[in-house]
């Protein structure tokens, strides 16, 4: 019978024994979310957490940016103290948060400081993703408007590497007021003619997108992040139409006018450097703008 | 009736049968003003009981009501002279927001505002309040307007929100939020606010950034809807009313944590039932705000303004010994 050619061959998925999982000591390795490569995480790290093969941006911790962003060393963190509290009382929100904490090392969804980058002061905010998706709560709020309230003070720059799912939802309109009360600090800085650079990264979306992130006098992402103000969800079924693939990145929005540029993580540190120079104070003499750096890199 | 809630009808069934028995007595002469008399007293009591306990559930139907008196409403009634403007003079003329000038007691201000239809066929015209970015940019140029010619800016609030839809995103709706917010910090004219129904979210909060705000009693300002937050939080958009519970929406929360600095009364059951009153309520609060606010001058009512946000928020402060 012609049927007898093709013998039922049975394949069996080989699971790894219990010993070989343990030959690949846990995070040596990790896997592309983009495009599944394989690469060592030390060798992933030295990338600045960017794949070598198709190029996909890992997100990173605050840590991690603030590492790769500022000059060794010069990091001094504003508010870190700063926690959460329930005005809703929402339930499971303390228990939440504790978790997250706990997670994360961290005490919220943001980190804010001052730093140097190539010897050019800056006052820097972070946000971090890991912990409540980096939404924005009072806390979130009140320490970025501190942060550019310093800058005021201090005459410095300001930049926001935003990522953020939004406004957060367990203190409900006081996070939505969170909104205008860091728009409103960045009307002043806006108003002392001093520079805010707004470096949208993987996801920036809700509340967030919609105030100080879309507020920079130079507005910049990185390959691939997401960028929106309403999810994806909510308009294919509000407009009942599937969205294009790349809507909403960060490629897409460049296209539409709404980013000046799309910068590879490998060259952002240049690029924020390049425009501090270019906004430096000119007038004094050669090198003071600098003052006290700490050698270029 | 249309015009009715739901936890409205034990009240309009009582009513119902007190018409009746009126109508039975002038029909048949048969005198039962006895029953009659007890009938309204226990309908004003039932009154009184539904009407002085709403949950934020009931004032949200109530906010969102087909018959609740739009921008456009207000402005007729409260202003004089207004002049529509529009566009934003860079893509369109969106018929969710509306603008203009008029006079207030002979006095010239800006106006703006979402608005809502009146029936279906306005409401898709008007897309249920629901702003794209023109529409943010047009309530924009408007205030630059106002600030150019120092007069003060008058805000009505109340749509669901921006819409979330692809041109919308395609034009920049958060940086139009975005672009107001940081704006209304800055113009040295009084801005008052008023959330007339729904105040969603950052499409909202983008005409929102005033001097004072005030709310209707039974509007609501809330950072996404019942049912969004249902649908996030516990997967289930049929708990909205557990969410409107939970979320603090009403104007005596917003007056609490200190949003809102004034509540305007509504007449009982609700601005539709009476807009004229309502309308001079409205005018009433606006007078008064006013009459506070002129008593400062440009740079002073910017710094009123950035302190009043500065100062929203709650937080709590825990040293650790081991982070540096």
């Amino acid at each position: 019978m012609l049927k007898d050619l093709f013998s039922k061959r049975r394949k069996y998925a080989t699971i790894p024994s219990e010993q070989a999982k343990k030959d690949i000591p846990e995070g040596l390795m990790t896997k592309c979310k983009s495009c599944g490569s394989i690469t060592y995480s030390k060798e992933l790290k030295k990338q600045l957490m960017v794949c070598s093969n198709c190029g996909f941006h890992f997100p990173l911790t605050a840590w991690e940016r603030i590492e790769m962003t500022l000059d060794e060393g010069s990091f001094y963190q504003y508010d870190q103290e700063l926690v959460s509290q329930n005005p809703l009382n929402f339930p499971e929100y303390m228990e939440k948060l504790e978790q997250d904490m706990k997670r994360t090392g961290l005490k919220e969804a943001v980190i804010t400081g001052e730093g140097r980058i190539k010897g050019y002061p800056v006052v820097i905010g972070v946000m971090d993703s890991r912990f409540r998706m980096a939404s924005m709560g009072s806390v979130v709020g009140e320490k970025l408007t501190r942060a550019i309230e310093q800058a005021l003070e201090k005459r410095y720059p300001v930049i926001i590497f935003s990522a953020s799912g939004g406004a957060r939802m367990q203190e409900g309109v006081l996070s939505l007021m969170q909104m205008a009360k860091i728009s409103a600090a960045l009307n002043k800085l806006d108003q002392a003619g001093l520079l805010y650079i707004s470096v949208l990264t993987n996801p920036t979306t809700g509340g967030v997108s919609a105030s100080f992130a879309s507020l920079g006098d130079y507005n910049l992402a990185e390959p691939g992040a997401l960028i929106g103000f309403a999810g994806r969800r909510v308009i294919e079924q509000t407009i009942r139409q599937k969205l294009p693939d790349d809507f909403q990145t960060a490629e897409f929005l460049l296209k539409h006018g709404q980013l000046d540029q799309v910068v590879h993580r490998h060259e952002l540190r240049d690029f924020l450097a390049n425009l501090l120079e270019i906004h430096a104070d000119h007038r004094q003499p050669a090198g003071a703008a600098k003052g006290g750096m700490q050698g270029e890199q | 009736m249309s015009n009715e809630l739901p936890f409205e009808q034990p009240l309009t069934e009582l009513r119902n049968k007190i018409e009746e028995l009126k109508r039975f007595t002038a029909e048949k002469g048969i005198d039962v003003s006895e029953e009659i008399n007890h009938l309204e007293a226990k309908a004003a009591q039932l009154e009184e009981e539904i009407y002085s306990n709403l949950t934020p559930w009931q004032r949200l139907q109530i906010a969102r009501h087909a018959k609740r008196p739009t921008t456009l409403d207000y402005i007729n009634r409260i202003f004089t002279h207004f002049i529509e403007v529009h566009g934003d003079r860079l893509y369109g003329d969106d018929p969710a927001i509306v603008a203009g000038v008029a006079k207030l007691d002979g006095r010239p201000v800006t106006v703006v505002g979402h608005q809502k239809g009146k029936d279906t066929k306005e409401n898709i015209a008007r897309n249920f309040g629901m702003p794209h970015p023109e529409g943010y940019r047009k309530a924009l140029r408007a205030m630059q307007q106002a600030h150019k010619f120092k007069r003060p800016i008058i805000c009505f609030i109340d749509t669901p929100g921006a819409y979330p839809g692809k041109e919308a995103e395609e034009r920049g709706q958060s940086e139009a939020i975005a672009r107001n917010l940081q704006e209304m910090a800055r113009f040295e004219v009084p801005i008052i606010c008023i959330v007339t129904g729904e105040g969603g979210s950052g499409g909202a909060l983008a005409l929102g950034v005033g001097n004072h705000i005030y709310m209707l009693e039974n509007a609501v300002y809330s950072v996404i809807s019942p049912e969004g937050a249902a649908s996030i939080l516990w997967k289930d958009a049929s708990l909205a009313q557990q969410a409107a519970e939970q979320m603090k929406i009403t104007s005596y929360d917003l007056y609490q944590f200190g949003i809102v600095d004034k509540i305007i009364p509504e007449p009982r059951g609700g601005a539709h039932r009476n807009v004229d009153e309502q309308a001079q309520e409205i005018k009433k609060a606006l007078l008064e705000g006013l009459k506070t606010l002129d008593q400062m001058d440009g740079p002073a009512l910017t710094h009123h303004r950035f302190e009043k946000f500065k100062a929203i928020g709650q937080f709590g402060v825990a040293l650790d010994e081991e982070q540096a």
